[in-house]
């Protein structure tokens, strides 16, 4: 990735990002919020506010710079790499998938690998205990300046396949700066410790569920109890 | 245009022969599937310049319209082959490689004919009937330009700005696609007068990030003599 896209992918697209979305939140609530609320709330299910492409597109970009690290490339290692040859069958499949999301999404977009923690939610079912083969990586594309926050999934490697990405050093030819990105600028370490990451938030996640659960039930049995004083007269009468 | 290799593909087609022919007419009775190519430039890449640089004319054409015409032939015969089979899975999961395709080949077939030197009138507004309904639809020629530009710079992604007619009621309107969606997309009576391409593909070796600059230097190389041209066959 040369020297010359990088002054114009960080310094005019990135930092135009960040400019424009100042200025269209300042003096509204969304000037308080941290980044990923704003994208979510401007998101809006889909029927998407305008600052959500800034707003989305400054985090994608800082998630895409430490997506990378000069002399990147290789493979990943340790439960990166286990997780990763359980849900992909191998490492090599998980390569193929990935170029495959990156090169075919059309127009502007990103390509991601994502950890995705199932939060079942059944209804008036009690919630079954999600088992570790729920929580399973995979491969997304998304247009535009769509990213998987937007879907509850947690993000752990992108690669930006807006033209502006590559078409100094490669004009049309993306496959082959998706190859080049593969094979010299990832960095698995950033990989690894965001999967970390993402696994103790979703442990943490079904914790405070199951906390909320037990706080509902109990709840539930205080109602009953309730009820059986006012149903009773026998002691209003004795009282008097 | 394009040499049909009728002899040289090999049509998947069951035939069937209701009457006996000889074989010399084997090939009148056989559905050719139409296979679509590059249309030429009435202009070298570099009559353009400075607007528009030599350089990406040459890849734009060579490269991406040219894809987008090779990818569409692809899927056009997986589409024949699908629809022969019966294979109703495949038929609607070719639908939007036809679609980035098709409308990549449209939409950049129209493009090149909106564009023209200088020297040939590029740039030039339009008299006659299309200029009168430009003053009427928009108040001024200066304000379609502004309209235009404006949309052009604040599409979010990559797509098309238009001008376009309404051939039903006759109305100039100003509209955008994304991706490779033609105009049409937007309403089935439209016919595309001037569309310019925002994809970053367009501009980006020249103009960079600077869209804008790219949206204020291409009214120099605009044929409205095509665009009237299409208007007037509509509105006679």
């Amino acid at each position: 990735m040369s020297q010359e896209t990088l002054e114009y992918h960080w310094g005019k697209h990135h930092r135009g990002y960040v400019d424009n979305l100042n200025k269209q939140i300042i003096g509204t609530e969304l000037d308080e919020m941290p980044l990923e609320d704003i994208i979510i709330t401007t998101y809006n299910k889909g029927d998407i506010l305008p600052p959500f492409n800034n707003a989305a597109q400054i985090w994608n970009h800082d998630f895409f710079w430490e997506s990378m690290k000069p002399g990147g490339g290789g493979k990943p290692f340790g439960e990166l790499l286990q997780l990763i040859e359980r849900d992909f069958g191998s490492f090599e499949k998980f390569v193929e998938e990935f170029r495959s999301a990156a090169s075919t999404q059309f127009g502007s977009g990103w390509a991601w690998l994502a950890y995705k923690a199932n939060r079942l939610d059944v209804g008036n079912a009690e919630n079954p205990r999600p088992s570790d083969e729920d929580k399973k990586l995979v491969v997304v594309k998304s247009p535009n300046a769509v990213n998987p926050l937007v879907w509850d999934y947690s993000p752990l490697l992108t690669i930006d396949v807006w033209e502006h990405a590559y078409y100094l050093d490669f004009q049309i030819r993306r496959p082959d700066y998706i190859s080049i990105f593969m094979e010299k600028l990832v960095s698995w370490e950033a990989v690894s410790s965001r999967l970390e990451i993402a696994k103790a938030q979703a442990t943490e996640r079904e914790e405070e569920e199951k906390r909320k659960q037990g706080e509902k039930e109990v709840g539930n049995s205080d109602n009953e109890a309730v009820k059986m004083y006012v149903d009773s007269k026998s002691d209003d009468s004795e009282a008097e | 245009m394009a040499i049909r290799p009728l002899l040289s593909r090999t049509l998947g087609l069951t035939q069937t022969l209701t009457h006996s022919h000889s074989h010399s007419h084997t090939l009148t009775q056989l559905r050719g599937l139409q296979t679509f190519s590059l249309p030429d430039l009435s202009y070298d890449y570099g009559a353009l310049e400075p607007a528009i640089s030599g350089e990406i004319m040459q890849l734009h054409h060579q490269k991406h319209h040219q894809a987008y015409i090779t990818n569409y032939n692809k899927a056009l015969e997986q589409l024949e082959d699908a629809l022969a089979k019966g294979d109703s899975s495949s038929v609607v999961k070719l639908q939007s490689a036809i679609k980035f395709n098709g409308g990549g080949h449209i939409n950049h077939s129209v493009f090149w004919k909106n564009l023209t030197p200088v020297s040939e009138g590029g740039g030039e507004p339009p008299h006659g009937s299309l200029g009168w309904a430009i003053d009427t639809n928009f108040g001024s020629m200066e304000a379609l330009v502004q309209k235009i530009s404006a949309e052009g710079a604040a599409l979010q992604g990559s797509g098309w700005v238009w001008l376009g007619l309404d051939k039903v009621s006759k109305k100039l309107v100003v509209d955008t696609t994304a991706n490779q969606d033609p105009l049409v997309t937007k309403g089935a009576n439209l016919v595309p007068l001037l569309g310019i391409d925002v994809w970053e593909h367009a501009y980006y070796l020249q103009y960079k990030n600077v869209r804008p600059d790219y949206l204020k230097n291409i009214w120099k190389v605009i044929n409205w003599k095509y665009a009237s041209h299409v208007y007037e066959k509509e509105c006679p």
